[in-house]
C-alpha cells in the first residue's frame, strides 16, 4: 500500500506537489503556515477538488483528472484527523469510532479505544472530554474505517504543552499498528524529526525538497525555508540508567548522553533531536569544560549556505549529528572533511521536549 | 366552541407540517450549505411571506389557483373539482405562506454544524445521505423541530389567507380563526372567548417550547 500523489491545484491558493508515501512510515508536511500543506492533505481527502491530479493509492486512482475520475471522501477509505479533532458532539466516544465503520463493530470500537487508552471514557460525550482525550478519541475514529491512508491535520497543535508531549510520544508507541502510509501536516519540526520518516518541505505552494529526515536536514534550500534555527539531527538514544543526582544516562552510538531525568524506564529507545546552533566544535578533546556531553566523531561533510554560516556533518558512531558554526570559525580551526573533531553539548540542550518514544518498529 | 372548525384547523395544520418537513429539511440545508447563483433571491422571495399582508398574498394564491390559472385548470382537469374553496387549496395555500417559518429555522439550525463535521462525516465514509440521517439531522433537529412548531401554530391562526382562498365553508374550509370571527359577527361573544382563549393557550405553549428549543440549539455546543 503506498499513496502516489501529483497534483496542480490553483485554489484556495496555488500548489504543486509530487511525492510518494509508504505503507508503514510516517511523511511529514513541513512548512511555514499558508504555505499549502493542508491544501494537499484536503486534496488527498477528496475535500476539495484540485485542477490537474493524480492520487493513487496501490495503483487504484482516487483521482486522475486525465481520465475524469475524482472518488468523493465517502469514497476514498481513508482516516483523517483534523486540528480540532471534529467529533460529533451527539455522540459519545464509542459512537463516534462507530460512526465511522460502514459495519458497525462494537468489539473492534472498544479494541480501538483501547489501543488509545480511552476505553474507561468510552461514554462520555466529546464535551466532557479534554482536547488530548478527544484527540486519541479522533484517532480510534480514524483508524475504525481500517484506512489505506491516515491523514493527520496538525493533530497536536491545539494541545499544551504537556499533553503534546505525552500525545507524540503515544504516537510513537502506536507506530507498530500504523502499517499503512500516514501523512503528517505539521508546522513544527520538532514534531517531524520525532516522529516522522521523510520529510517533504512545502514553501509558498510548491515542495522544495524531500526525502529522510537527514538528507532534507542537509539540504540548505529546505533548511532556508524551515528556517536555520530549527537545523538539528537525530541520535537514536537507550536509557540506560537514572542516575542519583537528577540525570539520566543514555547509550547512543556516539557514546553516553547525560541528559537531565527522562520519563521512561531503563531500555526505552528514545530519539534525541540535537539543535546544530547547539553544538560546539573543537579539534582537540576539551579539557575544564562544565559541559557533559563530548561525542568524537569525523567530518564527513562541510555544507556552506548563504550568510556567515556553514553547517558541519560530524559522523559519530555511524550517525551524522549537524553542527551550525561561523564561516570564521571553521576557518581559524581549519576544518576540512575528515577530521577528527569533538561535538560538544551542552547538558540543557538537548530540551526535553526533543526526546519521543520510538515505536517497536520504528 | 366550534369543534368542527377546531379539528379542521388542526387537520390542516398537521397536513402543513408534514409536507414542509421535507422541504424545510433540504431547503434549509441547501441554503445552509450550498453556495449557487440566486441564493439571495431565493432567501428574498422566502421571506416575501412574513412581511406581505396576509390579504395580498391571499389575494395573489386565489388568482394563481383558481380556475382560470394553469394550476387550477390542471386541477380541475385531474380531479373535477376546482382548487379555491377546497381544503386541499387550503393546504397548497398554507404550504406557500408557511414556507418562511418552516425553512428559516431549519436553514439556523444546519448552519449551526460547524462544517469540519461535515467533513469529517465524509471522511468516515459516510455518504452526503447517511451524513444528513447521521450527523446534520440530530445536530440541526432543534431548528427543524422550531420550524415545524411554528408553522403549525401559525396555520392555526391565519386568518386572511384562508377567507380569500378557502372562503368560509363549514367542514372544508371553515378554520377556527374564520370562525371565531364569525361568532363575533353573530354577537356570540361567549363562544368567541372560549375559542380565542384555546388560542391563546396553544400559542403559549408553542412560545414556551421554542424558546426552550432555541436555548437548547445554544447551550449544545
Amino acid at each position: 500500500m503506498s499513496l502516489n500523489v501529483r497534483l496542480e491545484a490553483r485554489a484556495p491558493i496555488p500548489v504543486t506537489a509530487e511525492f510518494e508515501a509508504l505503507p508503514g512510515q510516517i511523511l511529514a508536511l513541513v512548512g511555514p503556515s499558508g504555505a499549502g500543506k493542508t491544501t494537499i492533505l484536503r486534496a488527498i481527502a477528496g475535500l476539495l477538488r484540485p485542477d490537474h491530479a493524480r492520487i493513487e493509492v496501490d495503483g487504484d486512482p482516487w483521482q486522475d483528472s486525465a481520465r475524469g475520475i475524482f472518488l468523493p471522501p465517502h469514497a476514498r477509505r481513508l482516516g483523517m484527523v483534523f486540528q480540532t479533532w471534529a467529533l460529533f458532539p451527539h455522540l459519545d466516544a464509542r459512537g463516534n469510532v462507530l460512526a465511522a465503520m460502514d459495519r458497525p463493530d462494537p468489539a473492534r470500537a472498544d479494541r480501538l479505544l483501547q489501543m488509545v487508552g480511552m476505553n474507561d471514557l468510552a461514554h462520555r460525550r466529546p464535551a466532557a472530554l479534554s482536547g488530548g482525550q478527544q484527540q486519541r478519541v479522533a484517532l480510534a475514529r480514524a483508524l475504525a474505517r481500517a484506512p489505506r491512508v491516515l491523514l493527520l491535520d496538525e493533530p497536536f497543535s491545539a494541545l499544551d504543552r504537556t499533553a503534546r508531549e505525552r500525545l507524540q510520544a503515544e504516537l510513537a508507541r502506536l507506530r507498530a499498528h500504523l502499517t499503512m502510509p500516514v501523512v503528517l501536516v505539521t508546522h513544527d519540526m520538532n514534531e517531524a524529526q520525532l516522529l516522522a520518516d521523510r520529510m517533504a518541505v512545502v514553501e509558498s505552494g510548491r515542495m522544495i525538497a524531500q526525502g529522510s529526515v537527514a538528507q532534507v536536514m542537509a539540504d540548505p534550500d529546505a533548511l532556508r525555508a524551515i528556517g536555520l534555527r530549527e537545523a538539528a539531527s537525530l541520535l537514536p538514544a537507550t536509557i540506560a540508567a537514572h542516575l542519583p543526582d537528577g540525570l539520566t544516562q543514555l547509550d547512543s552510538p556516539a557514546g553516553p548522553i547525560l541528559m537531565p531525568r527522562l520519563d521512561g524506564a531503563v531500555g526505552d529507545t528514545l530519539r534525541l533531536r540535537i539543535m546544530a546552533h547547539e553544538v560546539i566544535l573543537s579539534r582537540a578533546r576539551p579539557e575544564g569544560l562544565s559541559a557533559q556531553n563530548i561525542l568524537a566523531g569525523r567530518i564527513a561533510r562541510i555544507v556552506p549556505g548563504q550568510g556567515p554560516g556553514v553547517m558541519v556533518h560530524v559522523d559519530v558512531g555511524g550517525h551524522e549529528i549537524l553542527a551550525r558554526i561561523t564561516r570564521r570559525a571553521l576557518a581559524q580551526l581549519g576544518l576540512q572533511p575528515g577530521h577528527t573533531v569533538h561535538a560538544i553539548l551542552k547538558t540543557m540542550s538537548v530540551a526535553r521536549d526533543h526526546v519521543a518514544a520510538r515505536g517497536a518498529t520504528a | 366552541m366550534d369543534w368542527q372548525a377546531l379539528f379542521l384547523s388542526l387537520r390542516l395544520a398537521g397536513w402543513t407540517v408534514v409536507l414542509l418537513l421535507p422541504v424545510a429539511i433540504l431547503g434549509g440545508r441547501a441554503l445552509a450549505q450550498a453556495r449557487f447563483r440566486g441564493r439571495g433571491l431565493v432567501e428574498a422571495v422566502l421571506t416575501l411571506p412574513l412581511i406581505l399582508p396576509p390579504t395580498v398574498l391571499g389575494f395573489y394564491l386565489l388568482v394563481a389557483l383558481g380556475r382560470e390559472s394553469p394550476v387550477g385548470a390542471l386541477w380541475n382537469d385531474l380531479f373535477g373539482h376546482q382548487l379555491v374553496f377546497t381544503f386541499q387549496g387550503l393546504v397548497v395555500a398554507s404550504v406557500l405562506f408557511n414556507l418562511p417559518f418552516a425553512i428559516q429555522p431549519a436553514q439556523r439550525g444546519f448552519e449551526s454544524i460547524p462544517p469540519v463535521l461535515i467533513e469529517a462525516a465524509a471522511t468516515c465514509g459516510m455518504s452526503p445521505w447517511r451524513r444528513l440521517w447521521r450527523v446534520e439531522m440530530p445536530l440541526a433537529w432543534p431548528g427543524l423541530l422550531t420550524g415545524m412548531v411554528m408553522t403549525f401554530a401559525h396555520t392555526l391562526g391565519e386568518f386572511g389567507i384562508v377567507l380569500m382562498v378557502g372562503g368560509a365553508i363549514p367542514g372544508e374550509t371553515k378554520t377556527i380563526a374564520i370562525a371565531i370571527y364569525d361568532r363575533v359577527q353573530a354577537f356570540d361573544m361567549r363562544s368567541a372567548g372560549v375559542m380565542s382563549a384555546v388560542l391563546v393557550l396553544f400559542s403559549l405553549a408553542t412560545i414556551a417550547l421554542t424558546y426552550r428549543l432555541s436555548a437548547r440549539i445554544g447551550g449544545a455546543r
